[in-house]
């Protein structure tokens, strides 16, 4: 686990920020030092802001076309023959479309490919549920070989894309286009696997990442003004799930609720309900989609109708702290 | 290795495979026995590939995309000194790196991991790109069955190769017209492959994948286009009672039968 953070961002600077931007200028700052580098996309140019790639180096931009399974092992083929490619697609249609090619091109072949979800959660929330991807998190951090990343800011966006280019194999990077304050402090760099300490607290612990880590960080605020004081970690990986830092929030804390974009089955909860039960069992309260498909509305409309507002955290937190023994 | 040659290591790659298959009492040895010619062709005439350089960065690419065959691409890798010959006595053999289906980062000379159907073709395109993005020279082959044509990913690849202009690869259909349960004509019959691939933009070639003095030219022919060889084989080819018969997709002879095959692959050319 990182070192607290004196001060988080939040409360400084309200402005949103779409983190496909800092994907885009991160993806062509490495490309402009980094001959290898490649993106591969599905006709997603415009939803992977793409576009600025696309005229500084349009021989490297690989277009594939409406054509998910391909994509996924043409980019398996352009790490083979020695590029550095960033698959690029809608999150429900390249984990979903294309998991058994993520699974024996990506995974099991171990090549280094870096997989990147856009508009991952409920990000295209009226288009309905064909389009929402709140099951990729499952699907995915099953397959060995694979980190799962979800950063909560562009800050993180940007720091997660610089180190997946420099490790030596696949990842997920699930990004959003839902707008999030800036959190983390500028000159972030990037661990695989540490969570990021952003409120100590003894009272309980509130775990999230990606578009949700701001929201549990508003709900600690609450929290405070009611006598609860909450740890709040942002917790980008999912796999490999940072258990140093879940087995000291269980034992420290003694309460931990967790909140994602994601089903509440097979997320982030539950990886980290895994390591609550193997190592120090305490009460929880995982806050997700709950198992349906999500009805008409945007994401955040969404998120707040399934218990994701800051102040219905609160309450569910401090519900969580009642059933401390 | 002249044709004569490149036959009599084909008839050993044959005798070897069917050992293994007897053996390990499992295995595909009908499209072993249809596409054992064109692994030999490569591996031992076409290919440019460094036996104690496996992973060299100019080697040509070769993807056995009909990965259930593998004890075929084993058994040839073994005989061009990738793995010990003796290594493929464990096929199949608990925590043996020579599962059924091929792992890249366990046996040496496999590029990617086969098994499911539909996976190699992509991947080829793949490297097939990468050349044309560094300017490195080599080529890229792939072997499909024509069962596996049926998969919908196959024909994404074949569009985006047309698409990509990737005249440095090789998409050789071993069409030995059996799948698992049947034949293609009683399943999904793709038949004629050849109009198929070519309205897609691809230079197609057809030729006897079991006569080797056609199947090398095949693989050494250079196109302007993304080039097919439909190679027309015998499932269970120079074994007779196997030969054609749908139900030696993954059968295993008995002690009779594989006496009888082993004296057949033994027969002096």
């Amino acid at each position: 686990m990182n070192a607290p953070l004196s001060q988080p961002k939040l409360f400084a600077t309200p402005q949103l920020f779409d983190c496909r931007d800092a994907f885009a200028e991160t993806l062509e700052a490495l490309a402009a030092t980094d001959e290898t580098v490649v993106a591969v996309c599905n006709d997603s140019v415009g939803s992977s802001k793409l576009g600025g790639f696309k005229t500084k180096f349009p021989e490297r931009l690989v277009n594939v076309g409406i054509a998910e399974q391909n994509m996924v092992g043409v980019g398996a083929g352009l790490a083979n023959g020695g590029r550095l490619p960033f698959v690029c697609a809608a999150a429900c249609f390249l984990t979903g479309r294309a998991l058994e090619q993520i699974k024996a091109d990506i995974a099991y072949s171990n090549a280094n490919v870096k997989l990147v979800g856009i508009s991952s959660g409920m990000a295209y929330g009226e288009l309905g549920p064909t389009h929402h991807s709140i099951e990729d998190f499952a699907w995915t951090r099953v397959l060995p070989n694979l980190p799962v990343i979800a950063p909560a800011d562009r800050i993180e966006t940007a720091a997660a894309i610089r180190w997946a280019a420099s490790y030596a194999g696949p990842c997920f990077l699930r990004l959003s286009r839902v707008g999030v304050p800036d959190l983390l402090p500028e000159g972030h760099v990037f661990e695989l696997g540490k969570a990021n300490l952003l409120r100590e607290g003894g009272d309980v612990t509130l775990i999230a990442n990606g578009t949700l880590t701001h929201r549990i960080l508003t709900a600690a605020k609450l929290l405070a003004e009611r006598g609860i004081e909450a740890r709040v970690l942002n917790m980008a990986t999912v796999r490999p799930i940072d258990e140093t830092a879940i087995i000291a929030a269980a034992r420290e804390t003694g309460a931990i609720l967790t909140a994602e974009e994601h089903s509440i089955f097979g997320g982030l909860g539950s990886a980290v309900a895994e390591v609550v039960v193997d190592h120090a069992p305490v009460p929880m309260k995982r806050l997700g989609v709950p198992g349906v498909f999500a009805h008409t509305g945007s994401a955040e409309m969404l998120l707040d109708e399934y218990g994701m507002t800051p102040p219905a955290i609160a309450d569910a937190a401090a519900a969580l702290v009642q059933r401390k023994g | 290795m002249e044709i004569n040659e490149l036959e009599r290591m084909a008839r050993a790659i044959r005798r070897r495979d069917l050992e293994a298959v007897y053996a390990a009492g499992a295995g595909h040895i009908g499209g072993e026995m249809s596409v054992i010619d064109i692994l030999t062709a490569l591996y031992f005439r076409v290919l440019k590939v460094y036996p104690d350089q496996p992973k060299h960065p100019g080697r040509d690419r070769f993807v056995l995309s009909k990965g259930h065959t593998a004890c075929a691409l084993y058994v040839t890798l073994a005989k061009r000194g990738f793995l010990p010959e003796e290594e493929i006595a464990t096929f199949l053999a608990p925590h043996s790196r020579l599962n059924g289906h091929p792992n890249c980062n366990k046996v040496p000379g496999v590029e990617t991991n086969t098994g499911p159907l539909g996976h190699g073709l992509p991947v080829a395109i793949g490297m097939a790109k990468a050349a044309k993005l560094s300017g490195a020279g080599y080529h890229t082959y792939v072997v499909t069955g024509d069962g596996e044509m049926q998969e919908g990913s196959n024909w994404e690849a074949i569009m985006a190769a047309a698409q990509f202009g990737l005249d440095n690869l090789t998409l050789v259909i071993d069409h030995n017209r059996f799948q698992q349960g049947a034949s293609l004509a009683d399943t999904n019959g793709l038949a004629p492959l050849r109009p198929r691939l070519e309205a897609f933009g691809w230079e197609v070639a057809e030729i006897n994948g079991n006569a080797m003095a056609e199947v090398v030219p095949a693989l050494e022919h250079r196109a302007s286009r993304p080039y097919c060889i439909v190679a027309h084989t015998n499932k269970g080819h120079g074994i007779s009672f196997m030969q054609d018969r749908v139900d030696w997709h993954h059968k295993v002879p008995n002690k009779d039968q594989y006496e009888i095959a082993l004296a057949e692959l033994s027969e002096a050319l």
